[in-house]
């Protein structure tokens, strides 16, 4: 069976969905059996930061890997494993207002003002939220496909957020090796995007001296 | 390491002591790498005998100790110190060495002496992450010569009644528990008397975010965080609230008097 074939398989979505839960569940078991070191609080915190930021990588990979390899099919899962960045930075945000701020919602709302890290941080998450509230079928209906794109276009903007909270967060220690990773990483992917968009504009001015139309 | 228990005020806090695995994997040591399980990782291989520690400056009997000499220099002593690191984290850790002013009272320092700074060490062939852009090498810490010369500020080589494993700062490190625990320079080879503020590492790396002096303090924010609480390691489980932290790490009958008058928050 092709590799194209088997992203048509009924059980590829579930396998997924397993999969892109295991960091959850590794985490949800550390922390019951102690096993995220002398400080599973920020073991925790970091952890699900870490995940939240590889599934923004991996969903913004789909498009420009479906295009590149010719694999269609890979646009299945994009919707899912864009809910998957929602979900991780979810646990994000309740780890962080958990286990660092003990619920108490004035010091999350003080540490969110005091601190330009959290705050962009957490504008990350305020934006991502509208994308994963209208990520099924009917929303995109609703909205029409237009406004629905132009919507999930905030997706770039969330990106640079994320890699900026990771950075100022990483200062601290001028320690930027991961980050430049992450960073490289978004760059290619967003800058692949401005190429294709800059060559359908040349081609769109192109196209109309052009004789085939 | 043998010692006897400590009877000089504040020397022994009767809290739970911290894990030793956790007080040893749970390290900040950049000359071992920036990670916290990093230095219980990677410092087997520093090297630490032969070691010598290099008093100079301005004294009237600077000299070269080496190792075997300084863990004689005085009796051993226990200490069971609250540790409050500036990340807002803390531990309880039983600490064995002696009193700072010991070596200072045999160095006879002069009197245009201000500052004592202790310079640790830098060996890229031994440390990984020295030559890392993180910090300036070697890491240098520094107090006032009348905080070195306070009863708590302790030279320290060993913990949990061993000598110290490398990644806590073996075979010789400051530990001043009423500051951050940066403060507390780690594998000391120099041992400087000035009159000048020295310039300090994290000092140097951040002067808005980490005074010279560097007391703790839960009335001054880090300008990134709070100080206001901390997470004891091992003993606040995933969802206790955290702790208050306390003025000068609960030491400030102790060591208050060192900064009568001063404005603390302009002297973070």
């Amino acid at each position: 069976m092709s590799f194209a074939r088997a992203l048509l398989h009924p059980a590829a979505k579930p396998v997924l969905f397993v999969l892109c839960l295991l960091p959850f569940a590794w985490l949800f078991y550390g922390a019951l059996a102690n096993q995220l070191g002398a400080n599973p609080a920020e073991y925790l915190i970091r952890s699900t930061g870490d995940w939240t930021l590889r599934f923004l990588c991996i969903t913004l990979a789909v498009t420009p890997l479906r295009v590149m390899a010719g694999l269609p099919p890979l646009a299945r899962f994009r919707r899912m494993l864009g809910l998957f960045v929602y979900f991780y930075v979810v646990l994000h945000l309740l780890s962080y207002s958990w286990f660092d701020m003990g619920f108490d919602v004035a010091d999350i709302a003080k540490d969110i003002a005091k601190r330009p890290f959290i705050l962009v941080g957490f504008a990350g998450f305020v934006l991502l939220t509208p994308l994963a509230a209208t990520s099924f079928n009917r929303a995109v209906k609703a909205m029409g496909a237009k406004r629905w794109q132009a919507l999930h276009k905030l997706v770039y903007v969330i990106a640079g957020l994320g890699i900026l909270h990771f950075f100022w967060m990483r200062s601290g220690k001028n320690d930027f090796a991961e980050v430049a990773i992450y960073a490289v990483i978004l760059a290619v992917l967003l800058g692949w995007r401005l190429q294709q968009f800059l060559r359908k504009r040349k081609g769109a001015q192109g196209s109309s001296f052009s004789l085939r139309s | 390491l043998k010692s006897t228990r400590s009877t000089a005020a504040g020397a022994v806090t009767m809290e739970k002591i911290t894990d030793y695995k956790d007080a040893s994997t749970y390290n900040n040591f950049y000359e071992f790498g920036t990670d916290k399980s990093d230095p219980a990782k990677n410092a087997h291989t520093l090297k630490t005998t032969p070691w010598t520690v290099e008093v100079d400056g301005m004294v009237k009997k600077p000299g070269k100790y080496g190792i075997e000499d300084l863990l004689k220099l005085s009796a051993q002593e226990e200490r069971i110190y609250r540790l409050r690191c500036v990340e807002g984290w803390s531990m309880v850790v039983p600490w064995v060495g002696y009193p700072v002013s010991k070596l200072v009272e045999k160095v006879e320092p002069l009197g245009s002496a201000k500052y004592v700074e202790f310079i640790t060490q830098a060996d890229p062939k031994t440390m990984p992450y020295v030559g890392s852009r993180v910090l300036d090498w070697p890491y240098v810490e520094a107090l006032r010569l009348d905080e070195a010369m306070h009863p708590l500020a302790l030279l320290t080589f060993g913990m949990y009644g061993e000598v110290l494993p490398n990644q806590n700062g073996a075979p010789v490190r400051l530990v001043v528990p009423w500051k951050y625990g940066f403060k507390s320079g780690k594998s000391i080879v120099r041992i400087r008397f000035t009159d000048k503020e020295p310039k300090t590492a994290w000092n140097k790396a951040a002067a808005n975010e980490y005074g010279f002096y560097s007391n703790v303090n839960p009335e001054v924010d880090h300008p990134r965080w709070s100080q206001a609480t901390e997470r004891r390691i091992g003993e606040d489980g995933l969802f206790a609230k955290k702790r208050k932290t306390l003025m000068f790490n609960g030491y400030e009958a102790q060591v208050g008097q060192l900064y009568a008058g001063m404005d603390l928050k302009k002297n973070y």
